[in-house]
């Protein structure tokens, strides 16, 4: 008897009669304004949402809040900073100082946003900049996590993940430190 | 750094930490503030309650038919390009990760937060057989250096003041001595962490959801560590036991709703990754582990403990481990849901743990997915008792104390003569051969008892 069949034997053979699955259809959320309940949670958390009309005062923005000097990486072509390449060695964005990167959508209950590798333009991106910034459309947020995966479905992805905020950590003494391993800052611009 | 090593029980551990009473007043204050973040977050959240009830019977449903979610979830997994591997036992876990490190000539792997590895004692093996593993998450990390194991699940080096992680620090990392700000401890580890990844090609992770439905699984973070390792691996490991199994993708809605802000009082944790498919060039593997799951399975009254998603709510509300610290619980899972899990994987080792309980019932009232720890607490208690795994003072007491009870006469004349000797002798009792003693006085005897009394005011 393989270790498998061993163990789907015992789960089998132990496992109670069977109770039924919950109907959870009754859940969502019922937010009215759910652009400033996105703004008022972010921050909350750390992080920093700007309301924006076009990619043009995005530029803007983004030249006034960090050091353009540095790399920069974007899937985004209307930003003009180096397109992110699918096909090199991961390992290669390391010294990204900022990257920009779309997300699907929002969720205005707890501030994250949902990115899945297709928009990530590899799945390291988002973990590995020191400074994150992401772009998503004001008409995507979505007031909880039941409407979230009504949309998410199964998906395509390979990989999906929710960001809600900088890297962070409180394990020295309950003190909240931003920037742990991953993005020092993250910033969603907004757009209308 | 394993608890295999310790032969004392809850009690004398306990009073190691407590002989410092500053310390256990701040560690008691910081694990408060923790439990009163969960409260102002789940009262953010209206429906809470029906979050909670609806989240257990979820889990009820996934106990009830784990063994067809399991053959779902593993004919997705394959469906993804993920290879599977099942262990019965902590060495065969150990072994089947060696066996892939090996596959690849890898020596060096990093690891994010998982419980079930230490459980495992999964460096330890691996350390003896030349691979190098690395605890990513700082409170692991610097548990790792100072070769202690995690004190909490959620924080693993809570019990620590930031002074001596300081001096940890100034020891291992070689920063300036008598460094003791929280955030520049942070910043000056980061460096050298994110330096870790770069390097290592292999990456190992613990797993919070796994959905059956369509075969990923969710690792939930804060510090984006374990996105650091698996997105650079080149060999990407989950270890998980067999009861993290979800029914649906839309249940991880419920779970995630309730998971951060049960633990720490967040929205959510700052990153909930979803695994699916492995990156191109990439090996992923999963490791469905047993450990003693399918044991508790078969214990009708213990069977809901499996229902856990490890939050640590009913650590931070608990009277006990708050002032007494996790490394007193001897065990990978401490506090109250590590003492209704732990008599599973040994019941004579941990005899002592269902004891180390008020049964005030606060576990119970937090935990997300409504698992009746003070009952188990309580339960496990008798089978400990029936096993003859108490401990002969305990049993002597147990036994004193019903038969005193057992009739009125009886305890009649046992409250006089405790009576006389509080009043008379009080240094019979009052001395360090009465374990009550320790920490306490014995009160002073009454003049005079309650039927005495009723009857001298109202009696006929």
């Amino acid at each position: 008897m393989t270790t498998r069949e061993k163990i789907l034997g015992e789960v089998l053979q132990n496992q109670p009669a069977s109770l039924p699955l919950p109907d959870i259809s009754r859940f969502q959320g019922n937010e009215p304004d759910v652009v400033q309940k996105y703004k008022t949670v972010f921050e909350s958390i750390g992080g920093k949402v700007f309301l924006v009309d076009d990619f043009s005062t995005m530029k803007c923005l983004l030249r006034q809040h960090y050091d353009t000097s540095k790399r920069i990486a974007t899937t985004l072509p209307e930003l003009g900073f180096e397109l992110i390449s699918p096909d090199v060695d991961p390992h290669t964005y390391e010294d990204v100082e900022l990257a920009i990167i779309r997300a699907h959508f929002a969720v205005a209950e707890n501030g994250a946003v949902w990115l899945s590798d297709e928009v990530m333009g590899q799945r390291i991106i988002p973990y590995i900049c020191q400074h994150l910034a992401v772009v998503v459309r004001a008409e995507t947020i979505v007031p909880t996590l039941h409407e979230a995966y009504e949309i998410i479905g199964e998906g395509t992805y390979g990989f999906g993940g929710f960001i809600g905020g900088p890297s962070k950590t409180a394990d020295i003494e309950q003190a909240l430190v931003l920037g742990a391993h991953g993005p020092l800052s993250m910033a969603v611009f907004v757009m209308k | 750094m394993s608890y295999q090593t310790t032969t004392k029980d809850h009690a004398a551990l306990a009073e190691a930490f407590i002989k410092d009473e500053e310390r256990v007043d701040w560690h008691d204050g910081a694990l408060w503030y923790i439990r009163e973040k969960r409260d102002i977050a789940s009262k953010g959240i209206p429906e809470w309650e029906e979050l909670r009830e609806a989240a257990s019977q979820i889990k009820s449903n996934v106990i009830s038919n784990l063994h067809d979610y399991l053959l779902q979830f593993e004919a997705n997994l394959k469906k993804n390009g993920i290879v599977v591997h099942w262990a019965d036992t902590p060495q065969e876990h150990n072994e089947i990760v060696y066996a892939i490190l090996k596959a690849k000539e890898i020596n060096q792997m990093v690891k994010s937060k998982s419980m079930l590895t230490e459980e495992c004692g999964l460096n330890e093996y691996l350390e003896e057989r030349g691979i190098g593993v690395i605890n990513s998450d700082l409170g692991e990390y610097i548990q790792q250096i100072d070769n202690e194991p995690p004190s909490h699940i959620v924080l693993p080096c809570i019990h620590k003041r930031k002074e001596e992680i300081g001096e940890l620090f100034h020891e291992h990392l070689g920063t300036e001595k008598g460094l003791s700000d929280p955030t520049k401890l942070t910043r000056v580890a980061r460096k050298p962490l994110r330096n870790v990844f770069m390097p290592r090609r292999a990456a190992l992770t613990g797993v919070n959801f796994a959905v059956a439905e369509t075969g990923e699984y969710v690792v939930c973070t804060n510090e984006g560590n374990a996105d650091m390792g698996a997105h650079l691996s080149e060999v990407q490991i989950a270890s998980m036991g067999l009861e993290k199994i979800i029914p649906q993708k839309k249940h991880l809605g419920i779970f995630l709703r309730l998971l951060a802000r049960s633990a720490t009082g967040q929205p959510i944790t700052i990153y909930s990754s979803h695994f699916k498919k492995p990156r191109e060039g990439q090996e992923m593997h999963l490791i469905l582990v047993n450990a003693g799951r399918t044991r508790q399975l078969g214990r009708p009254d213990f069977q809901n403990s499996l229902k856990c998603i490890k939050c640590g709510a009913c650590m931070n509300t608990c009277p006990v481990y708050r002032k007494s610290g996790g490394l007193s619980y001897h065990n990978t899972i401490s506090g109250p849901i590590g003492a209704i899990l732990a008599p599973n994987l040994d019941m004579k080792r941990h005899a002592d743990l269902p004891f180390a309980s008020t049964l005030c019932g606060s576990c119970s009232n937090v935990c997300p997915v409504k698992i009746n720890i003070h009952d188990q607490l309580y339960k496990w208690r008798q089978e400990i008792v029936k096993e003859g795994h108490a401990s002969s003072t305990k049993v002597f007491g147990m036994k004193a104390m019903a038969w005193t009870l057992s009739s009125s006469d009886k305890l009649d004349k046992a409250g006089r003569a405790g009576r006389w000797f509080m009043q008379n002798v009080p240094f019979v009792v009052n001395n360090k051969l009465n374990p009550w003693y320790k920490q306490r006085d014995m009160p002073e005897g009454p003049k005079e008892t309650f039927t005495e009394w009723y009857l001298r005011t109202n009696g006929d």
